[in-house]
């Protein structure tokens, strides 16, 4: 693949990228996250998890991946 | 005397005491305090993911959300748009529907932002939630967000964790009075006997992080507190005495040498 064909998102603040056609699915399978502990967003609205593998990346998109850490 | 549960939004919980689990310094020793504490619901926060550490540690990893409840916060948020979206958020993780809401209006005091946090008590509640509020130790806004539709009224003892203890009995004891709701203390305990103060004023719970966390040995306080919290609440069902000026006398004149 060459590298102008990249596409440009932001995941969590970083900016990274990704080969046309990549899902959200194949997102959170590369970066190693395990699905039934997060909340993910699409450009501030949030993704039904079910639906993940159908969504593709597009450029410019603002993915935001979150889960529980401690608080009070 | 078999005392009755700690019931909020129609579900009963063994333990008065809800623990926080930020600031440790492990999640270990985090799990580990919560276990001493008794505490069966814990605060939580909502935060991105660590995409450029894959293997750092995950809370849910050492605290098992099927064995203990889950309290998703807002912690961090300073309007009721964040609070929202944060609390979105956890729904989404989970399902969780029972909340802690806190929006805060200072950096520097922490104190609630009381307009932003009525505003979101009332938009959360008509989405579904269950809220649990933070919020000052104000009776007439308690009255309100109760109108609102809060599920539990979370007034603070002190600001945020300052361990300053209790600093407004008499605005607590009125809240105390004015709702049937559950209420819980919540931020500003610094050491048991506060624990205790909060229950013996009639709350129906407390929540505590900082002084546990903090503590040089938080397993050792997390115990603490948990019979604090017990202790208390014995001796608000029991009837205090009432004070007196004077002394009255343990042992009868009646046959003195």
């Amino acid at each position: 693949m060459k590298v102008k064909n990249k596409i440009k998102i932001t995941v969590n603040g970083k900016q990274i990228q990704v080969i046309p056609n990549f899902s959200i699915k194949s997102l959170i399978t590369n970066l190693k996250i395990p699905l039934n502990k997060i909340a993910i967003e699409l450009n501030k609205k949030i993704i039904d998890k079910k639906r993940i593998s159908k969504i593709y990346l597009q450029k410019g998109d603002k993915i935001e991946i979150v889960h529980f850490i401690g608080g009070g | 005397m078999v005392d009755k549960k700690l019931k909020i939004a129609n579900k009963n919980f063994k333990s008065r005491l809800i623990v926080g689990t930020g600031k440790y310094r492990s999640f270990r020793e985090c799990a580990n305090a919560i276990k001493f504490s008794g505490a069966d619901i814990v605060t939580v926060a909502v935060r991105r993911v660590n995409i450029s550490d894959k293997n750092k540690a995950r809370l849910m990893d050492y605290i098992d959300p099927k064995k203990i409840t889950y309290l998703p916060n807002t912690a961090g948020c300073f309007n009721a748009e964040d609070a929202i979206r944060t609390l979105r958020l956890a729904r989404e993780i989970g399902g969780w529907k029972l909340v802690k809401l806190e929006v805060l209006g200072d950096k520097k005091n922490l104190f609630p932002e009381m307009i932003e946090t009525l505003r979101s008590t009332e938009l959360l509640t008509k989405e579904g939630f269950k809220v649990m509020v933070y919020c000052n130790d104000d009776p007439l806004m308690a009255k309100r967000l109760e109108n609102a539709g809060a599920v539990a009224i979370m007034p603070l003892a002190a600001p945020i964790g300052s361990g300053l203890g209790i600093q407004n009995k008499v605005n607590i004891k009125i809240i105390r009075q004015q709702t049937k709701l559950p209420l819980i203390i919540d931020a500003g305990i610094g050491q048991a006997s506060d624990a205790s103060i909060a229950m013996e004023l009639g709350c129906d719970g407390v929540l505590i992080n900082t002084a546990i966390a903090k503590a040089k040995n938080p397993v050792q306080m997390a115990e603490a507190m948990k019979f604090a919290v017990i202790s208390g609440r014995k001796s608000f069902l029991s009837g205090r005495i009432n004070p007196n000026l004077f002394g009255s006398r343990s042992t009868a004149n009646k046959g003195i040498i």
